[in-house]
């Protein structure tokens, strides 16, 4: 359900880009999303199609960009991706430290608009 | 103008909730009151700790709670029996409380008033990890009978929470979860997670938690720089 929160929130990003921008026409929206969000780009479409009926952005394809999760280790320096579905430990594969951040992977961002 | 063009924007899709989530913690900061986000799967016991957390406090803070459901008013209902206002939000069907809700419903209380409101955001361990309320402290609940596999499947709550409360302790007896594995994987996923054990029916470890929430909450109130 929160899809749809984000949905409207995509839209009127987008129709206020094309108002600024002096377009009339919104054509694709260009997003990028962390693997952590639990969004699904069908299902974003789909809210997005229905939502967007009667505005500048109606007819819009999206287009989502997946950011994977990596960690920055905090002893080497060294970034590395872990698979947080499966219950393996984590920890630095260059140098088996426990201490890192997570550095992406939480990304929700409307990256470019194509408009006309 | 027909031309096609590309326009770069870069913003975060959720900006205007989390502008307007600043907006309340300014407003909060303002009023001297420290607020809490209460997030957990449905039966975690969301409501039996906000109503165990107000019985220890009481003496020491002035307290009130938002109520976030999605139909009903149960849970506002006992809040107010236990002698405390309730606001009650009803989402009609929203999974999430988000900052717009919230100012709302703090409108409707006299801030002055109050030195720690309670959120009881709406029960899931999804949506609502993804919609910055204005709480000053995020504490999410997981109940040792939904097990402890729950940091796999939502990894994104438990690195937006401070606080892990592993409540119904007293169900730890002859079960399979495997509290140190679930402690692992928290700090492994998020180093400054605060875990307590509790049990809201025996009342085990609600003295400690409570204590230290006093702490943060005195912390704030007492000292221009928290945060």
């Amino acid at each position: 359900m929160h899809e749809l929160a984000v949905t409207k929130s995509i839209l009127k990003i987008a129709v206020d880009q094309a108002e600024q921008n002096g377009g009339t026409l919104v054509l694709s929206i260009y997003l990028i999303i962390g693997e952590m969000r639990n969004l699904e780009e069908d299902w974003i479409q789909r809210y997005f199609d229905y939502i967007s009926q009667g505005t500048p952005a109606e007819n819009a394809v999206i287009k989502v960009r997946k950011v994977p999760v990596f960690f920055l280790c905090k002893a080497c320096g060294r970034q590395f991706t872990g698979n947080l579905k499966e219950n393996k430990k984590l920890l630095c594969p260059h140098c088996s430290s426990f201490e890192y951040d997570l550095v992406s992977g939480r990304e929700l961002i409307v990256e470019k608009v194509e408009i006309k | 103008m027909d031309e096609i063009r590309l326009i770069d924007v870069r913003k975060n899709i959720l900006s205007d909730n989390e502008n307007q989530a600043e907006i309340i913690r300014q407003n909060l900061a303002v009023k001297n009151v420290f607020m809490l986000n209460v997030m957990a799967s449905p039966g975690a016991g969301k409501t039996s700790l906000i109503i165990q957390t107000l019985r220890s406090l009481k003496e020491v803070l002035r307290m009130a709670v938002i109520e976030g459901d999605i139909e009903s008013i149960v849970d506002s209902e006992k809040i107010q029996k236990e002698g405390f206002p309730a606001v009650q939000i009803r989402t009609g069907g929203a999974c999430h409380l988000d900052a717009p809700m919230v100012t709302a419903a703090l409108a409707n209380l006299d801030l002055e008033a109050f030195d720690l409101v309670f959120i009881e955001n709406i029960g899931n361990l999804i949506c609502p990890a993804e919609f910055d309320t204005g709480a000053d402290l995020q504490i999410m609940i997981l109940s040792v009978p939904e097990g402890d596999d729950k940091v796999l499947k939502y990894p994104l709550m438990f690195t937006v929470c401070d606080v892990l409360i592993v409540n119904k302790m007293d169900y730890l007896v002859d079960s399979d979860f495997n509290l140190e594995a679930l402690r692992r994987r928290a700090h492994e996923l998020n180093p400054r997670l605060q875990i307590f054990e509790v049990s809201c029916k025996t009342g085990s470890g609600l003295g400690e938690w409570s204590a230290w929430l006093l702490d943060k909450v005195k912390t704030k109130l007492f000292t221009a720089d928290f945060r």
